[in-house]
């Protein structure tokens, strides 16, 4: 069964859920959501979300979305089929990815999700970006990534010493931070975790991604 | 920080989870789930309007001064999204089944959660700090903001009424974590905000709101941890 995915490849989350699929290798096809002309908010994408965002998938008649959600989903079949196992080994090791995956929700995204506006979605609609806001996010993520250096500093990736989904759902927001936000020396400057983003934006996964047609 | 002990069915000398914060709403929706899953549990008061969430003592459990945290013996976790799904995990076996039957099943939870987390949570947590927050710390409110929460909450709310008319909770005809995530900051709507029409000028999010907290383990919480805002 091939899985649909409702998105685009310029976009964070659904970038995350190809990564995802393409790891635990499970075949999908990308159907193209238009969100610069705001196709996420008709109707035809508002039945498969109701909030008017992507990603959405369809796997058979199992719908999604949440791209987080997505993932933990292809996770676990991966794992109970005895295939790849992105969540962790034992309960405790799951819950630390899961804490991480919280961390990048509640203190990584927010500040990213803030600085895209400003510096590229803003701009694109004719509008001037707010560069003092700009500047206030990336004075509290020097605070944020100097805890992921820290934990960096104890194990090789942020659930343990294997690579999962808490290291994965990273990789969409930590690129827009070095490209097109221009701030690689955030990344650059704290030594693990600098090591930890040329492992993990070094996976085919993730290059396979990079590589699909805009 | 101040140890309280709630001696509830002490079983010899079992060591039982802490968890920091229990005047506040996140910790009290991991308090929510450890009464439903019947595990033991102590609190450790954290004074937020002290700043004991940021001295050096709390730093070294939860680096980025948030709350919860829990202490399990020597195992430690931090975000109450987390430490949810970790009891509900761990204890499988007692208490209500909170993760579903199916991979699938748990996927529609993981996914309201996630709505949960990045699309109700936001604009009421904003609410909380300028409604009920910044006036015991001397911090001017910004209507503008107050007036895009609600805005949200309640563009929000209409895709819950649209999903409760189909589906008894939100995931599927089962409570789940799905639904126990939203109890304790909704608990502030319908009391500190006086934002309850918000819940009930919704039919099917009025009989939900009814149903998930009138379950005991809320009435206990409450009980137990008056909310202090």
């Amino acid at each position: 069964m091939v899985v649909k995915v409702y998105g685009a490849t310029y976009a964070a989350c659904p970038l995350r859920v190809m990564t995802c699929l393409f790891e635990l290798g499970f075949q999908f096809d990308l159907i193209k959501v238009d969100l610069q002309s705001g196709e996420q908010k008709q109707p035809q994408n508002l039945l498969r979300q109701p909030f008017g965002q992507v990603p959405s998938i369809e796997d058979g008649d199992f719908k999604l979305f949440e791209s987080r959600a997505i993932i933990r989903y292809y996770a676990a079949k991966s794992a109970s089929q005895g295939g790849t196992n992105l969540l962790g080994e034992t309960l405790e090791e799951r819950a630390l990815v899961d804490q991480w995956m919280e961390v990048e929700v509640n203190n990584y995204n927010p500040l990213i999700y803030t600085m895209v506006l400003q510096l590229v979605v803003l701009p694109q609609q004719g509008q001037v970006g707010d560069m003092e806001l700009v500047q206030d996010c990336k004075g509290k993520l020097e605070k944020v990534l100097d805890v992921y250096e820290e934990r960096l500093s104890k194990s090789k990736y942020l659930g343990g010493e294997r690579f999962t989904i808490a290291d994965l759902t990273h990789l969409p927001n930590t690129r827009f931070l070095v490209e097109e936000g221009g701030m690689e020396d955030l990344i650059k400057r704290r030594k693990n975790l600098h090591n930890w983003w040329l492992d993990i934006s070094s996976r085919p996964s993730w290059l396979k991604v990079m590589d699909l047609p805009k | 920080m101040n140890h309280k002990r709630r001696k509830k069915k002490q079983k010899g000398a079992k060591m039982v989870v802490k968890v920091y914060g229990p005047d506040y709403a996140s910790p009290k929706r991991v308090i929510l789930c450890l009464i439903e899953k019947e595990i033991d549990y102590e609190t450790v008061d954290v004074d937020l309007f002290k700043g004991e969430h940021m001295s050096p003592q709390y730093l070294k459990l939860q680096p980025f001064g948030v709350l919860p945290v829990i202490e399990d013996g020597d195992y430690k976790l931090y975000e109450s999204r987390a430490i949810i799904r970790y009891y509900a995990e761990k204890y499988r076996s007692q208490g209500s089944e909170l993760l579903g039957k199916t991979i699938e099943e748990r996927g529609l939870i993981e996914q309201w959660l996630d709505v949960e987390a990045h699309i109700f949570q936001p604009p009421l947590y904003d609410l909380v700090v300028q409604l009920l927050i910044n006036p015991k710390t001397g911090v001017a409110s910004d209507p503008k903001r107050i007036q895009e929460d609600e805005e949200k909450l309640t563009k929000t709310l209409d895709v819950y009424e649209e999903r409760l008319s189909v589906s008894k909770y939100l995931a599927s005809d089962t409570f789940s974590l799905a639904d126990l995530s939203h109890v304790p900051f909704s608990n502030y709507l319908m009391t500190t905000l006086k934002k309850e029409y918000l819940i009930r000028d919704r039919k099917n999010v009025s009989r939900w709101w009814d149903d998930i907290s009138s379950r005991p383990s809320w009435k206990k919480v409450l009980e137990l941890h008056p909310p202090v805002l």
